[in-house]
């Protein structure tokens, strides 16, 4: 099934009663070439590539909810590439890049909106850091405006410029960031899996993996034993778990993120804005509902609700900015579990076990690399090199302490990054 | 949540720092080797229960604290002093 403006006129003439599920939901196969553990965007994205790029196609990507039920689904879906350290810079170049060509692709309305973001500034020291990550953004051959206060007040008009503790100076503008929506990320490169064959088996959890003379041979599932020449494990906060069944452990501490949402308003937030002084970003659904978050609850948890000091936080940074969002009924608010690496970049990696590979450490970011790091994963497991993008996601850089990516040189403490 | 601090009892969780796991009471000799600094620096079980965490009680009396918590329930079972933790 395609979907053209035909096809939305057609079905909309004749009752809409030839839209067809966008998936199989096949039965396990006793073996397959490849098993992806984790159907979230990145495990999908991994299986569409493998078998877009490489011609793999006798796969299967094992969930154990429902296709779009964790972090894929949870996240406040902001896409940017807006990083400094090498490493980083080129792989989220290319993610973007992908981000662009997706829709097409994948022939999938995944809703993606290059409105901006914006990052403001509340002191001279903070402009000379937002300047000199903008001239790293423009030399990675991607946009960044560093704007004044003026030129923000005619773009963003709304907010308290004049804050007595926090006044604005001006902002970095990366027109070509902006968002997604999530869900259709997750349904768009399941479907277009699916249709090159892969088998996407929900309500399977994994709960061992085979090893055996230092070899992956399958895995243990709540739907049975599936042998697999190879293995991924893409679970993002699961990791650790996952892992542990392959006897390892991993450089990771699992904690939750959280995001609000507002009632339904009419538009009036055009871009992503992010604050400088608290942990406070925001950008406005097609829904209308204004969708906002700010940074981890702290401390080590797998309940995937928030804690409500981190709530009062968000809040309360939000009024410090722009204050007519206080006239805004909040009408929900969750919280994910993010898998937070001790430099706070991920892992792309093989595993010292002959087929195993690993993909984790996203950190609160992993929504952006969802096609970046499908792209490069699959390059991974099919040819066993490093995809020219991805070369410096190695597991081994923490124990050799060669090639850490601390983006913000926040040490090894894995909640704050 | 509420963590009861052994010196000033039950108190807000905003009065608390994080540090993360217990494994950095452990701090190995320097000459250790690589596989010892990795697994104190960066490697963690991240069990999904039971855990033991450091905290400092740093909006109060400032004493570092060994937390005994689950992770999927936020239920705190036990709390001692650091020093306590140590010997
Ligand atoms: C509140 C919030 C806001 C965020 N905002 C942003 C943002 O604005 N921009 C951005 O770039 N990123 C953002 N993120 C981060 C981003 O959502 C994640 O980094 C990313 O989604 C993680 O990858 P994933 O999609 O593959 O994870 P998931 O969707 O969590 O996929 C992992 C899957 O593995 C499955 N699984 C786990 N264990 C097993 C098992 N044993 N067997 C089988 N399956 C298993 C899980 O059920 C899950 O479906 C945000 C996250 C949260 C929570
Ligand atoms: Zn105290």
């Amino acid at each position: 099934m395609r979907f053209s403006g035909l096809r939305v006129l057609k079905e909309g003439l004749t009752g809409n009663k030839g839209w067809k599920p966008h998936w199989r939901d096949p039965e396990p196969k006793a073996e397959y070439d490849i098993v992806i553990i984790g159907g979230g965007g990145h495990g999908l994205a991994t299986a569409y590539y493998l078998a877009k790029e490489h011609g793999l196609t006798n796969i299967a990507v094992l969930e154990k909810g429902y296709i779009g039920g964790g972090n894929v689904g949870r996240n406040t879906t902001i896409i940017r590439a807006n990083y400094f350290l090498q490493g980083n810079s080129e792989f989220y170049s290319h993610s973007l890049k992908l981000w662009e060509g997706l829709e097409e692709d994948l022939n999938y309305n995944v809703m993606h909106s290059q409105r901006g973001i914006i990052n403001l500034f509340h002191s001279d020291g903070q402009r000379d850091a937002r300047a000199r990550q903008g001239n790293m953004m423009l030399s990675q051959g991607d946009d960044a405006i560093l704007l004044g206060r003026d030129e923000l007040r005619g773009m963003l008009p709304y907010l308290d410029f004049d804050n007595g503790r926090f006044p604005i100076y001006g902002g970095l503008y990366h027109p070509r960031g902006g968002t997604a929506r999530h869900d259709a990320v997750a349904w768009g490169f399941a479907r277009g899996a699916d249709q090159r064959g892969v088998d996407l088996l929900q309500n399977c959890e994994v709960t061992g993996i085979d090893i055996e003379s230092g070899k992956v041979k399958g895995v243990q599932t709540s739907r049975g034993p599936i042998r697999a020449k190879k293995v991924a494990m893409v679970v993002a906060g699961r990791s650790s778990q996952v892992a542990a069944m392959a006897g390892m452990t991993l450089p990771i501490e699992s904690h939750v993120l959280q995001a609000f949402v507002t009632e339904g308003l009419k538009p009036v937030i055009d871009n992503v804005v992010t604050f400088g002084m608290g942990h406070f970003y925001i950008s406005q659904s097609d829904k209308g509902g204004l969708v906002f978050g700010g940074d981890l609850d702290y401390y080590a948890s797998y309940a995937a609700r928030g804690n409500l000091p981190t709530a009062e936080h968000v809040m309360e940074a939000g009024m410090a900015l722009m204050p007519m969002i206080g006239k805004a009924k909040m009408l929900r608010s969750w919280g994910g579990i993010m898998d937070m690496s001790p430099d706070g970049s991920p892992i792309i990696d093989r595993t010292h076990i002959d087929g195993l590979y690993l993909n984790c450490g996203w950190n609160y970011g992993g929504f952006k690399a969802v096609p970046g790091s499908g792209n490069v994963f699959a390059h991974l497991i099919a040819t066993d090199r490093y995809h020219e993008n991805a070369t410096r996601y190695q597991l081994d850089r923490f124990r050799t302490g060669r090639g850490i990516i601390d983006e913000e040189s926040k040490g090894s403490q894995h909640n704050l990054h | 949540m509420r963590i009861t601090c052994p010196i000033c009892g039950e108190r807000d969780r905003r009065e608390f720092y994080y540090k993360g796991h217990a494994v950095s009471l452990d701090r190995p000799a320097p000459d250790a080797g690589e596989e010892a600094w990795d697994n104190y620096v960066y490697l963690r079980e991240n069990p999904a229960g039971e855990t033991r965490d450091l905290w400092q009680h740093e909006g109060g009396c400032g004493a570092w604290i060994e937390v005994t918590r689950n992770t999927v329930t936020h239920e705190i079972t036990a709390t001692r002093l650091v020093s306590e933790a140590k010997s």
